[in-house]
């Protein structure tokens, strides 16, 4: 690994300053994807920026219509929160099938989100539960957020604070794991508000993407019938040895018709 | 360009200049000579650098030393007893014959003890899914599981 100058400021105003003066910085969140990559040199700040000492950025706040969850909040919390479970269930499920046991201790859903891995499980949930993504100086609808491979909408040194979901009346997440490393393959969030109906897909294509076919014909019926018939081309889905993207193309549609069907049960 | 970073490992304050690069598992084996933590990948997947930092599992090769500064830190050093009485754990490793070349294996005793501490009432079903961070490429699980059975249940009897 190489060298880098190692920050950790006690302020958000203090991060968002450091981050701004590097020259070319990363944040540290949970780690859990930076320092592999680092390790294997993917990524090489000359500045990171620990904001394990950032006060206000971990916890979770539940509303009438939202759950906020803090940027430094790790998928173990988000896992056995039993405010999570209760309002979002769906959320708190996605958290715990995150890694493994150890990662989850570390890893943070701000990590994750501002990763953006087309395989992480996060993004789905963030798009599927219309969610907003605070930073330290705006917010940025879901629908916004996730533009392709590893790229946000966030700028170079911009923080994420926190991310609000909406509380959906019905969500399920369910994915089809790559066996060896637990990332999915394919994975659906389907989550239901009322009459409207949104399906969050991750793992097919450069980053998370809605399939308004099949949230258009879910909005009429929500069922896995409704869907069974709704295949996405597989003109631009990933390809690689662990999945052909006619397969990719096949599992999107199993994956969602699974969720709805959990969602509805 | 190293920093000062102090932190408690098994019970006793260690202080140390580092490089902010140096991984947790670098510090604790090639600093502190604490080799029992074993780095079997490179990429957080095989689970035999597992510690305890503040009592929950991590992955010290996936950790920076610097980001440990004043946190507790426990190694598989740190569970037996002082009199080398081991930790009922290590005891139902030994005696469910839970290793066969060792590597996995302070790893594989420091998840066991995090999901103990979790799930005191896990089964084999929940125990084998709450090892999906660790690989033993000797073993094929069966007594690592049995000896975790056994081990949960000594360390609910002693409470
Ligand atoms: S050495 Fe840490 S997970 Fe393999
Ligand atoms: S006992 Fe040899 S790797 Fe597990």
């Amino acid at each position: 690994m190489y060298e880098f100058n190692y920050h950790r400021p006690k302020s958000l105003d203090e991060a968002s300053s450091a981050a701004k003066d590097a020259e070319d910085r990363k944040i540290l969140a949970g780690g859990m994807t930076l320092i592999p990559s680092m390790k294997l040199r993917l990524a090489a700040p000359s500045d990171l920026i620990d904001l394990a000492d950032v006060d206000g950025l971990k916890g979770i706040t539940v509303g009438s219509d939202t759950v906020t969850i803090g940027a430094m909040t790790r998928h173990y919390d988000v896992q056995t929160s039993a405010d999570v479970q209760k309002a979002i269930p769906a959320l708190a499920a996605l958290a715990g099938g995150i890694g493994d046991p150890s990662v989850r201790h570390r890893g943070t859903i701000g990590g994750s989100v501002a990763h953006s891995d087309p395989a992480a499980d996060y993004p789905a949930a963030v798009l599927g539960l219309d969610a907003t993504v605070k930073t330290d100086n705006r917010e940025i609808a879901a629908d916004d957020f996730f533009t392709g491979l590893f790229e946000t909408a966030l700028e170079e040194a911009e923080i994420i604070t926190a991310i609000e979901f909406k509380i959906p009346d019905a969500a399920a997440y369910i994915k089809f794991p790559q066996p060896a490393s637990g990332f999915a393959l394919v994975g659906a969030f389907v989550a239901k508000f009322g009459g409207d109906v949104r399906v969050a897909i991750t793992g097919a294509k450069d980053c998370v993407f809605r399939v308004t076919e099949m949230e258009q014909a879910l909005a009429s019926n929500f069922s896995p019938d409704a869907i069974a018939d709704i295949q996405i081309g597989d003109d631009d889905l990933l390809a690689d040895i662990h999945c052909a993207a006619d397969y990719r193309a096949h599992l999107v549609t199993v994956m969602a018709k699974r969720a709805v069907a959990q969602a509805a049960g | 360009m190293s920093t000062k970073v102090s932190m408690n490992v098994n019970g006793k304050p260690v202080l140390a200049d580092v490089e902010p690069r140096t991984l947790l598992v670098q510090y604790l084996r090639e600093h502190l000579g604490l080799t029992g933590t074993h780095v079997g990948c490179d990429t957080s997947q095989c689970g035999c650098c597992n510690v305890h930092l503040n009592g929950e599992a991590v992955k010290s090769c996936t950790l920076f030393a610097i980001q440990c500064e004043g946190q507790d830190i426990t190694t598989i050093e740190g569970l037996a007893e002082e009199d080398g009485t081991l930790h009922p754990m290590q005891q139902a490793f030994w005696e469910h014959h839970g290793l066969q070349c060792g590597f996995c294996t302070p790893g594989m005793v420091m998840v066991a003890c995090d999901i103990a501490r979790r799930r005191p009432d896990a089964d084999e079903k929940t125990i084998r899914h709450e090892l999906e961070g660790n690989i033993c490429r000797c073993t094929g699980y069966q007594h690592i599981v049995e000896a975790i059975e056994s081990g949960i249940k000594a360390m609910n009897a002693k409470g």
